[in-house]
C-alpha cells in the first residue's frame, strides 16, 4: 500500500547520503585528547562493540488530515544516494496502526525505496515506542555480530487509519466465502441487518482497561497535582522553544518532501504559539468538565515518518562515515496499565542511569517524548518525590527531576507532532544534534508507550495494551566533538 | 450435595454488600459536648467555600449516630451564619464510605413506635433544613451512601461522585424491614420518577455511581486516581474535595446549572405520570408485584408503596407525615427486629474468631470438576488465588472449565468485569487430570463423589503428593469428617468446607472441625472462606453435621405429607406462604432425590426413629425410576428444556398410591402441616445447639436462613422460637407426638425454653 511507504522511501533515501569523510580518522585522533581532560571518561567498555549514530532523518511531521492526504496516488521515489544499496545489511521500521495489506510495512517501503531486495526488512510494533524498538533492535543485531549496518525507522499515517467492518459483517462475508449454494448465499445476504453495517473504529480505549489515554493523562495530572496552569505553560514552552529552533535552523533532521499535487512541505507544520489567555480559554477535552488535559496541551494526531542509519563504529569508519554518537545503553520497563500507563520515564530513568553507571548530574541532554504535557509534569514530579520512589519503585531515594534548562530544548511532541511510530528516531537524532551543538557528552532519551494518542479535534487510540517505557542513553561521538571542536576554532 | 437455591427475598439479603444501618457501638460521651472539641464533624473555609468533613473516630464507617447528627447540625448552623461563606462541600474523610446509614443502635433503643417516629420526624426536619439552605451544598460523595446517607445527599443542591468501586447508592432499608425514614420516600421519586424510585425502594439494591448518573441520581462524576505523590484513596479524596470546591463555586455564579435538561423519554414519563389513574394503576401493579414476591409476609414493601402514595397524592404534609408514622410502626416489627438479627449475624459471621492462620493460602488445588468442585473454582480464582482444577476424565474437566467461564463471562455481560479481567483471571486456573503441582497446594477441597471409601482413596492420593503445611478439606454435605480423617496421616490438617449449590449464588459456607483439627487449619480454612465472599458458620462434627442434620427431619415430614395426599404444588405453596423461598418439594428436586435418599437413609441410621416419618422407599422407589429431580429431567416436577412453568410428575401418583397413608384430621389443616414441617426443623437445630454441634444461636440462624432456606421474615429457627413461643411451639409438638410418636418429642433445651419464658436465644 502506498500510503506508508511514499512517507518512509525519502528518508531511507536521505539517510544514505555520504558525509564528507576526508581523513575523518585522522581528526578524530587530534581530538582524543582534548576530549581526555574536557569531559568525563567515556562509556566505551572493552570488549563490547560500539555502535554509533551515522546520521537521522525525518518528513516534516504534519497534523493528520492536512497535506499528506492528497499522497494517495504518490508513487516510489527514484533514489539518489551514494550509499551502496547492498551496504544495507537490514531494515527495521516501527508502525503501530497497521495496514493489513502491507503488514510488514518495512519491506514494502524498502523496496519502493529502491533498495536492494536481497536486504531483509522486518515491522515491529511497540505502540509510541515503535521506531525505539526498531533502532534497539537493530542495536542488538550489530552487537551480536549479525549486522554491521542497520536502517531503522518508523512512520505513522493517521489520516488513513485502516477501519474494519464489524464483527458481525466480518463473520457474514467469510461465511458467504464458504457458502456452496445460491440457497446458502441468499440466506446468509438476507441476514444482515442495520447492524452488520456499521463500521468499527479503531479502538479509542486501552484494550487491557477500556480507558482513553486522554482520561488516563488527566487521572495522572490529578494524582499528581499537576495544575492546569502548569499543563498549559509546559505546552506553551514546547511550542515556543520548537519555533525557535525551527527558526533557527536547528532542526536540521527534517528532510523536505514533495507531495505529489502539492508543494513541497520543508517544515513541521503543528508549532504554534499561542499565549497564556488563549491556552486557558480552551475547555478540558477528555475529562469534562473539570478535567484539566485540553487540546493544546496534548501531542496531536500526526503524519510521519523518520529513520536512522545505525553501524558498528568500524564499518562507519571504514567507510568514511562521521557518526553522530554513540547509542549506549538502553532498558525497557512496563507498569500496570490503569493507573501508571504514562509513568514510565520515572521508572525507566532510574533504571537506566544505574545500567549505564551514570548520574543525572552526567546527562547534559535530555529529550523526553511529550505525550501530554500533563503526563510530563507528572513524570518530573515523580522522580522528584522521595515517597513516590520508596512506596512504588523500591529505592531508597528520588533520582531527581532533568533541569529544564537541558530539557526537549527544541520543542517536543507537544509542538512538533508525535506520528506514534516516528518519535523515536526523531528523540535519538535530536539528543545527537544537541549534544553536538551544546558541546554536551551524555543524552538520555525517555519515551512512554502505551497506546495512542490525542488530536486537536477527536481522540483516536490505537490500542496495544502495553505499558512501556524505553530509556536510551546516547553519548556523543569523537567524530561529532572533533567537527564541533574545529568549528570552534 | 445439599443445596439449595434461595430465590428472592433471601438472595436480595444475601447478595447485599454494605451497611444501610451499621449497629457500630458508638461511645457516647458523658461529659457536655459542647465543651469538648467536635469528633465526628468539622469543616475548613477555603476561600469562600466552606468544606465539612466527616469522620467517625469508633468506626470503620460513618454512620448517622446521635453525636454525628449533633454535630452536624452545629456546623451547618455555623456555615449559615459565617458571611464569608457561600456555599458548602460535605464530604467524608474515611476512605470507601460516605455515609453507610443510619445508626440502628438510635433505633434499637427506642421502646415504642412514638420514639421512632419522632426520630424520624427530627431526621426528616434537619434534611428539610439542608434542602432549603441559602447557600449551595455540594455532596462529594467517595464509597458506600445508603440510606440515611442518600438521603442525607439528596437533600443536599448538588451530587458529585466517585466512579470508584466502592462507590455505591442505594436504600437497602426494606432488607431491614424498615423503610428511608428520612424524606427518601418523598424526595426519591420527585428525582428519579416513581418507577425508579420504588425499583430503589422496593429492592434495596445497591447502584453504581454510573448507573446514579444516569438515572440522575448524581450531577456529575470523578474518576477514582491512581498512585501519585501521596497514596491513592487519600489523593481520590482530596482531589474529589478541590472538584467539589470547583462546583459549589460554579454553582454560586450561575455558571453549573442544578436542574439538568430533561430527555424526551423523561418528559414522556413525567407526562403520563402526572395522570392520577396512571399512577394508580401503578401503585395497584407493584403492590400485587410485592404481594406475589413476599407472600404478604413482610410489611416495609407495602408501608414504602403507602408512604410514596401519600406525599404523591396528599401532598408533601401528609407525605412526611405517613413516612415517620410508617417508619415507626415497622421499626416495632418481629419481620424488622428478625432481619436486623440477620444483618447482625451475617455481620458476624463474615470476621474470622478463629484469628489469622500462620500461612495465607496462595494455591488452591479442588477435587472433583463437577458443579460443586467448578463452583468452588469459580469463587477462588477470582480472588486471586491460584487454582487447581482436577478431574479424573477430560469430558468432566472440560465441562467444569466451561462452568467456571460461563459464569466469568456472565459478569462481563452485566460489566462488572470486563472482558480483559476476565481472561487475566481465568490464567489463574489450572485444569489437569493428573496431581503435578500439588505440592504447591497450601489446600487441597476435594469435591468427589460421596462415598467414604473414595474419599479414603483420594485422601491417600493426595497426602502422597502434598507438603506437610497443606491442608485437605473435604466438601462433603453428610458424612463425618472425622470417619473421613480416620485415613489420614495427619488429622489436624483435614476439615469439612460444606458449599452450598451454586456455589456463586450461595452465601453459606459451613466448616466443620473434629477434635484432631488443629486451630491453625480452622483459621486457614475460614479465611479462605472469608476471600470467597463467604458467610461462615463453624460447627462440630456429626452426622449432617448441622445444616443437612435439620433438613433431615423437615425432609422426613415432606415425604409423609405427600404420603398423606398432598401434591407437590400444594406442600410447595404451604411452604412457600409460611416464608420459605423455595418450596420443600421443589427443593428436593434442586437437591436430587437420589441426594436426599441417601442422606435420610444414612442420617436415619445415625439418628434412630427420630429421623423417621415418611417411608425413605418412597424416594427410593422415585431414584429406581430416574426421578432424581432437576437433573434428571424428572422428580416431584417435570422438567422441560425452555419451559418455565413446570408441571407435576404424575407419575408420582402410582408411587403415593402405593404408599399411601391415611391423614390423621386433627394434625392435617394447612397450619398443622406447617408446624409439622417447621417445628422438627426447628426442634433439630435446637438439638445441635444443645450437643454442641452449634456455637451460638446466631450461627444457627444464618446457617439455616442463608443454607437451607428458613424464611428470613423470622430470623432463623433460633430467633422464631424466641418470637413464637417456645411454650407455644412445645404444645404444638405434643399434640403432634400424640399422634405421630417420637418424630415430634421437644429436646431438652427446647423444654427448658419453654417452662421459663425468660430464657431466650438472643437477648
Amino acid at each position: 500500500m502506498a500510503l506508508h511507504w511514499n512517507l518512509i522511501a525519502p528518508t531511507l533515501n536521505v539517510i544514505t547520503v555520504p558525509l564528507p569523510a576526508k581523513a575523518v580518522v585522522r581528526e578524530l585522533l587530534s581530538v582524543t585528547t582534548m576530549l581526555a581532560t574536557k569531559s568525563k571518561k567515556s562509556l566505551s567498555r572493552p570488549g563490547v562493540k560500539n555502535i554509533v549514530l551515522v546520521e537521522g532523518v525525518r518528513t516534516p511531521f504534519l497534523l493528520s488530515g492536512t497535506t499528506y492526504v492528497s499522497s494517495l496516488l504518490h508513487e516510489g521515489l527514484l533514489n539518489k544516494t551514494a550509499l551502496p544499496k547492498d551496504a544495507v545489511d537490514y531494515i527495521i521500521y516501527g508502525t503501530v496502526i497497521q495496514e493489513v495489506k502491507t503488514s510488514n510495512i518495512a519491506r514494502e517501503a524498502a523496496l519502493g525505496a529502491g533498495f536492494s531486495d536481497k536486504t531483509p526488512s522486518h515491522t515491529v510494533t511497540m505502540a509510541c515506542i515503535s521506531s525505539n524498538q526498531a533502532m534497539t533492535t537493530g542495536v542488538g543485531l550489530i552487537a551480536s555480530g549479525q549486522c554491521d549496518t542497520i536502517v531503522a525507522g518508523g512512520v505513522e499515517f493517521m489520516s488513513d487509519v485502516p477501519i474494519r467492518h464489524s464483527r458481525k459483517m466480518r463473520k457474514t462475508m467469510l461465511s458467504l466465502n464458504k457458502a456452496k449454494t445460491l440457497g446458502q448465499r441468499l440466506s446468509l445476504i438476507g441476514g444482515i441487518r442495520m447492524a452488520h453495517l456499521a463500521p468499527e473504529l479503531p479502538a479509542v480505549a486501552e484494550f487491557s482497561t477500556a480507558e482513553t489515554m486522554g482520561h488516563s493523562a488527566d487521572r495522572l495530572a490529578a494524582a499528581f497535582g499537576v495544575t492546569r496552569l502548569e499543563q498549559d505553560e509546559f505546552a506553551l514552552r514546547s511550542h515556543t522553544l520548537a519555533k525557535k529552533a525551527q527558526d533557527a535552523g536547528l532542526l536540521e533532521d527534517v528532510i523536505s518532501f514533495k507531495v505529489p499535487g502539492r508543494d513541497i512541505v520543508s517544515k513541521d507544520n503543528g508549532i504554534r504559539p499561542s499565549s497564556m489567555e488563549q491556552l486557558a480559554k480552551l475547555k478540558a477535552a477528555f475529562v469534562k468538565p473539570h478535567g484539566t488535559v485540553t487540546a493544546a496541551n496534548s501531542s496531536f494526531l500526526t503524519d510521519g515518518a523518520s529513520a536512522v542509519l545505525i553501524m558498528s563504529e568500524e564499518k562507519a569508519l571504514a567507510m568514511g562515515y562521521k557518526p553522530k554518537a554513540y547509542l549506549r545503553d538502553f532498558v525497557y520497563v512496563s507498569q500496570d496499565p490503569k493507573d501508571q500507563l504514562l509513568l514510565g520515564p520515572a521508572y525507566g530513568t532510574p533504571k537506566v542511569l544505574q545500567r549505564a553507571g551514570l548520574t543525572m548530574a552526567d546527562i547534559d541532554v535530555f529529550e523526553f517524548h511529550e505525550a501530554f504535557a500533563g503526563q510530563i509534569m507528572a513524570n518530573l514530579k515523580a522522580m522528584d518525590s522521595d515517597w513516590f520512589a520508596q512506596t512504588y519503585m523500591g529505592r531508597t531515594s528520588k533520582v531527581g527531576a532533568p533541569p529544564m534548562e537541558k530539557f526537549n530544548l527544541w520543542g517536543g511532541s507537544l509542538s512538533l507532532g508525535h506520528p506514534f511510530g516516528a518519535t523515536g528516531c526523531r528523540l535519538v537524532t535530536t539528543v545527537a544534534h544537541r549534544l553536538r551543538k551544546e558541546g554536551g557528552q551524555y543524552g538520555l532519551v525517555a519515551a512512554c508507550a502505551a497506546g495512542g494518542q490525542v488530536s486537536r479535534d477527536h481522540a483516536v487510540c490505537p490500542s496495544t495494551g502495553t505499558v512501556l517505557m524505553h530509556c536510551l542513553i546516547a553519548e556523543v561521538h569523537r567524530a561529532a566533538v572533533a567537527q564541533v571542536v574545529k568549528e570552534d576554532d | 450435595m445439599a443445596g439449595v437455591r434461595a430465590l428472592g427475598v433471601l438472595s436480595r439479603i444475601a447478595s447485599r454488600r454494605y451497611p444501610a444501618l451499621t449497629g457500630s457501638s458508638s461511645r457516647t460521651f458523658s461529659v457536655a459536648s459542647t465543651m469538648m472539641a467536635r469528633t465526628h464533624v468539622n469543616y475548613e473555609v477555603k476561600g469562600d467555600v466552606a468544606v465539612i468533613r466527616m469522620n467517625d473516630p469508633n468506626s470503620k464507617v460513618n454512620t448517622l449516630s446521635v453525636q454525628m447528627q449533633r454535630e452536624m447540625s452545629e456546623v451547618m448552623e455555623e456555615v449559615w451564619a459565617n458571611t464569608a461563606v457561600g456555599s458548602a462541600v460535605l464530604i467524608s474523610s474515611k476512605p470507601g464510605c460516605f455515609i453507610a446509614g443510619a445508626d440502628i443502635n438510635m433505633i434499637q433503643a427506642c421502646t415504642n413506635t412514638e420514639e421512632v417516629t419522632r426520630l424520624s420526624q427530627e431526621g426528616q426536619k434537619m434534611f428539610e433544613k439542608i434542602e432549603k439552605s441559602p447557600k449551595p451544598i455540594v455532596a462529594a460523595i467517595n464509597g458506600s451512601c445508603l440510606g440515611g446517607g442518600l438521603e442525607f445527599a439528596i437533600s443536599c443542591q448538588y451530587r458529585i461522585a466517585t466512579k470508584s468501586k466502592k462507590t455505591v447508592l442505594g436504600t437497602p432499608e426494606v432488607m431491614l424491614g424498615l423503610l428511608p425514614g428520612a424524606g427518601g420516600t418523598q424526595r426519591l421519586p420527585k428525582m428519579v420518577g416513581i418507577p425508579s424510585a420504588f425499583d430503589m425502594m422496593l429492592t434495596g439494591r445497591n447502584i453504581r455511581a454510573d448507573k446514579a448518573k444516569k438515572m440522575g441520581l448524581v450531577h456529575q462524576l470523578v474518576d477514582p486516581l491512581g498512585p501519585g505523590l501521596k497514596g491513592p484513596e487519600e489523593r481520590t479524596i482530596e482531589y474529589l474535595e478541590e472538584v467539589a470546591i470547583e462546583f459549589a463555586r460554579g454553582i454560586v455564579a450561575k455558571k453549573i446549572p442544578l436542574t439538568k435538561e430533561k430527555g424526551t423519554m423523561q418528559k414522556l414519563q413525567d407526562y403520563v405520570m402526572s395522570y392520577p389513574v396512571v399512577r394508580n394503576q401503578i401503585y395497584k401493579t407493584v403492590t400485587g408485584k410485592v404481594m406475589k414476591q413476599s407472600k404478604g409476609l413482610y410489611p416495609a414493601p407495602l408501608k414504602i408503596i403507602d408512604s410514596v402514595k401519600a406525599g404523591l397524592e396528599q401532598g408533601p404534609d401528609a407525605g412526611y407525615l405517613a413516612e415517620s408514622q410508617n417508619f415507626g410502626q415497622l421499626a416495632k416489627t418481629t419481620e424488622s427486629e428478625a432481619l436486623i438479627g440477620l444483618y447482625q449475624g451475617q455481620v458476624i459471621c463474615k470476621k474470622n474468631r478463629f484469628g489469622t492462620p500462620a500461612r495465607p493460602v496462595k494455591t488452591l488445588a479442588i477435587l472433583g470438576a463437577g458443579l460443586m468442585g467448578a463452583g468452588v473454582a469459580q469463587v477462588t480464582v477470582d480472588k486471586g488465588i491460584h487454582t487447581i482444577l482436577k478431574d479424573t476424565t477430560v469430558p468432566g474437566l472440560a465441562r467444569g472449565e466451561q462452568q467456571v467461564y460461563k459464569g466469568l463471562n456472565t459478569k462481563t455481560k452485566k460489566r462488572t468485569i470486563t472482558t480483559f479481567e476476565r481472561d487475566s483471571i481465568l490464567s489463574g486456573l489450572t485444569g489437569q487430570l493428573d496431581y503435578s503441582g500439588f505440592e504447591k497446594a497450601d489446600m487441597v477441597i476435594e469435591a468427589v463423589f460421596e462415598d467414604i471409601n473414595i474419599k479414603h482413596k483420594v485422601l491417600k492420593e493426595v497426602e502422597a503428593v502434598i507438603s506437610p503445611h497443606c491442608i485437605f478439606a473435604s466438601n462433603t454435605s453428610a458424612l463425618p469428617i472425622k470417619d473421613i480423617a480416620a485415613a489420614s496421616i495427619r488429622p489436624d490438617k483435614v476439615i469439612g468446607m460444606h458449599y452450598f449449590s451454586p456455589v456463586d449464588k450461595m452465601q453459606l459456607l459451613e466448616i466443620i472441625t473434629t477434635e484432631q483439627t488443629s486451630a491453625d487449619t480452622t483459621a486457614a480454612a475460614v479465611a479462605v472462606g472469608l476471600k470467597q465472599g463467604k458467610v461462615i458458620i463453624v460447627v462440630g462434627d456429626g452426622p449432617g453435621f448441622y445444616t443437612t442434620r435439620c433438613l433431615g427431619p423437615m425432609l422426613g415430614e415432606a415425604v409423609r405429607v405427600l404420603q398423606e395426599g398432598v401434591g407437590p404444588k400444594k406442600l410447595d405453596q404451604l411452604t412457600t406462604s409460611f416464608g420459605f423461598p423455595v418450596g420443600t418439594a421443589t427443593l428436593a428436586d434442586e437437591v436430587g432425590i437420589d441426594v436426599a435418599a441417601h442422606v435420610a437413609e444414612d442420617l436415619g441410621k445415625a439418628f434412630g426413629s427420630r429421623f423417621g416419618g415418611g417411608n425413605v422407599e418412597v424416594l427410593k422407589t422415585m431414584v429406581d425410576l430416574g426421578f432424581k429431580g432437576r437433573k434428571s429431567g424428572k422428580g416431584c416436577y417435570v422438567y422441560q428444556e425452555g419451559l418455565k412453568t413446570k408441571e407435576v410428575n404424575r407419575e408420582l401418583d402410582d408411587i403415593m398410591d402405593k404408599y399411601k397413608l391415611t391423614p390423621h384430621p386433627s394434625v392435617s389443616s394447612d397450619s398443622d402441616v406447617q408446624y409439622r414441617l417447621v417445628s422438627r426443623f426447628v426442634n433439630e437445630a435446637v438439638l445441635c445447639l444443645q450437643e454442641g454441634i452449634l456455637n451460638s444461636p446466631v450461627e444457627g440462624d444464618i446457617g439455616a436462613v442463608f443454607g437451607l432456606g428458613f424464611p428470613p421474615c423470622l430470623g432463623g429457627p433460633f430467633r422464631f422460637v424466641d418470637s413464637f413461643g417456645a411454650d407455644k411451639l412445645v404444645q404444638k409438638m405434643r399434640a403432634y407426638e400424640a399422634v405421630y410418636g417420637d418424630h415430634f418429642t421437644p429436646c431438652q433445651l427446647l423444654l427448658d425454653h419453654a417452662n421459663d419464658p425468660s430464657k431466650k436465644f438472643h437477648k
